[in-house]
């Protein structure tokens, strides 16, 4: 699974811990590796602008997908008198549901006290006296896992009233999910909290004004929360040290497909794309060569050779026209029909529509029966061009309340252009030849 | 809210929480801001008891926490971990996302069917498996996937089947 190549927690900070315990990381294996050192400072010696100001100098990105800068994101949540009565909010997305992405599963199951610490500096940050865990309905062993984390953390008083005796009082609590993927969306998320179906709401207002019921709320990922401890331990500066190029710290990446040794690994930011799928992942496995990948979850628009050698962080990614999403990467290898993968695809996403945008909702299930008939052999002339004016309409960004639609087009529309001598063919012969 | 359950007539629907389950409802109920903020909550909580949410239990928790019967449905029928039909003792979930249908996962899909004499959907006759598709379990390394009640299970094999299934009886 995933592999530190024996680095030690200084190096490896999210997973550094896991392969010095060799397994599951109890409470006190946790703290004799420096655990709930971070909330023990920050809540004894720092200001909440102090530790916002400290992740914002570190750069750290959120690693849900969008990649928005944690410590700005916490900044955007009003203080003292200004948030005016009530309490605040912090909120971890641990729905993980993003085809392809298997990391914050790693992390709930193998080390959940960094996740509770993360959210301890999360919550004296934007100084919120209730957080919870939005954990998918699906993680048991994550569950039992982060409930034990928390009682235990209960119990020696980094959780509940008077916080490692510093007077911060925060409740922190697992919602564990009925399901449906548009619960990642984050304001669609927090209507599942408040026991509502899970449709996305206006924005604005953003959360941080107005979020779980009506009060300023803080929503970030799992793999985000826990990078904090160890930022506010060693600084920004050894934070930006961690990684390669324009971003910091480490990432966990993934690999899945037919590749010799499917997996994850905890890696400078920044790594190139070449290097996790031939050294980490091992290279394809004999008879299958590679032909493009996603390279962030079902929702980024497929890369192909060219992009190969690029590194995979934000800004890199986003300029060869796609998303690291998540860091977890999909291979297509020459066995599979991109027409047929783009079907599996489209039919995950309009099956997970909540039905409210009729782009969406009316859409998605069209283009997956299109491609359904594409792949059947019962395209016909004209419906390229179709499939590329539906892509468009239901990808524009302001036709829609959520990203669902155009996250939904990005592996199409881009399959259209990397892999169209495929689609053609397909409606110019009738026929698959990956059948 | 509306007045709780009252449209709701017949003995099928009397309300049929045990205590155990009206008291895990309102530990929930207890740390949050309203009750209605609990029904997720609460209807996970009654189908871990019984395995679905009937109409009667749909009722019991409506009123229980201060709404209508048809708000609590729309809620449930929105989510698909929620069953609203009774299902087998054991429900398999077979991952149809990007990375199992990369290593075969709709080859595996008809293996599973014919093993089980059941299609998407289905229980089968003896009531011991209900047969369902399920979104990436986040175990992608390992896809195949699917899910037996709780446990996930990984690298699913097609000739192994019969030795997977063994100990849900």
């Amino acid at each position: 699974m995933a592999e530190g190549n024996g680095k030690t927690p200084a190096e490896a900070p999210l997973i550094g811990v896991i392969e010095a315990v060799g397994g599951a990381v109890g409470l006190a294996a946790y703290e004799s590796h420096e655990g709930y050192a971070a909330a023990r400072t920050a809540l004894t010696s720092m200001t909440p602008a102090e530790v916002i100001d400290l992740v914002k100098e570190a750069n750290l990105r959120g690693r849900g997908g969008a990649g928005f800068p944690t410590g700005i994101k916490w900044s955007f949540v009003p203080q003292g008198d200004a948030a005016g009565s009530g309490p605040k909010y912090l909120v971890c997305n641990a729905d993980e549901m993003e085809p392809g992405t298997f990391k914050d599963r790693y992390l709930l199951e193998r080390n959940p006290h960094l996740l509770v610490e993360g959210m301890i500096l999360g919550a004296w940050a934007i100084q919120a006296s209730h957080g919870y865990v939005f954990l998918r309905g699906e993680y048991h062993a994550a569950y039992r896992q982060l409930q034990d984390a928390i009682d235990a953390a209960a119990a020696k008083g980094y959780l509940g009233k008077n916080i490692v005796g510093s007077g911060f009082d925060f409740e922190l609590r697992i919602h564990r999910s009925g399901g449906r993927y548009i619960c990642g969306e984050e304001t669609a998320l927090l209507n599942a909290l408040e026991g509502k179906r899970a449709q996305p709401r206006q924005k604005p207002p953003f959360p941080p004004a107005s979020g779980a019921w009506g009060r300023p709320t803080i929503v970030n990922n799992v793999e985000t929360f826990c990078n904090v401890p160890a930022i506010i331990r060693n600084g920004a500066e050894w934070y930006h040290e961690l990684g390669i190029g324009d971003d910091a710290g480490t990432k966990l990446y993934g690999v899945s497909g037919r590749v010799k040794q499917p997996g994850l690994w905890e890696l400078p930011i920044g790594t190139p794309i070449r290097e996790i799928i031939e050294e980490h992942a091992g290279g394809m496995q004999d008879g299958y060569a590679l032909r493009g990948i996603l390279p962030g979850g079902a929702s980024t628009d497929f890369l192909v050779a060219e992009h190969f050698d690029l590194a995979m962080d934000y800004g890199t990614i986003q300029k060869a026209g796609s998303r690291m999403g998540t860091g977890t990467m999909i291979l297509m290898d020459d066995s599979i029909c991109p027409v047929d993968m783009c079907r599996n695809l489209e039919h995950f996403f309009a099956q997970e529509s909540c039905g409210f945008c009729t782009p969406c909702r009316e859409g998605l299930p069209w283009v997956e029966q299109l491609l359904i008939d594409i792949e059947e052999g019962r395209g016909k002339e004209g419906d390229l061009e179709l499939l590329d004016r539906n892509a468009a309409f239901i990808g524009g960004a302001t036709n829609t309340f959520c990203l669902h639609a155009p996250g939904a087009i990005e592996p199409l529309a881009s399959a259209l252009k990397y892999f169209r001598e495929d689609f053609e063919e397909h409606i110019r012969t009738g026929a698959c030849r990956y059948r | 809210m509306s007045e709780p359950a009252q449209d709701l007539a017949g003995a099928d629907l009397i309300p049929t929480l045990s205590p155990e389950e009206t008291a895990a409802i309102e530990e929930e109920c207890s740390h949050l801001p309203d009750r209605e903020s609990a029904a997720i909550d609460a209807m996970m909580i009654v189908q871990r008891e019984r395995g679905w949410v009937s109409d009667a239990s749909l009722a019991a928790i409506a009123r229980l926490l201060g709404m209508s019967v048809a708000a609590l449905d729309s809620i449930a029928t929105f989510y698909n971990l929620i069953f609203r039909q009774p299902v087998g003792r054991h429900v398999v979930m077979l991952c149809d996302s990007v990375s199992c249908y990369v290593m075969g996962a709709d080859t595996l899909r008809k293996q599973v069917e014919e093993h089980l004499a059941l299609k998407m959907g289905e229980t089968s006759a003896d009531g011991r498996f209900t047969l369902l598709p399920i979104v990436c379990l986040g175990a992608c390394d390992r896809a195949p996937t699917m899910m037996v009640d709780e446990d996930l299970i990984g690298n699913v094999s097609a000739e192994r089947l019969a030795e997977t299934f063994k100990g849900y009886e």
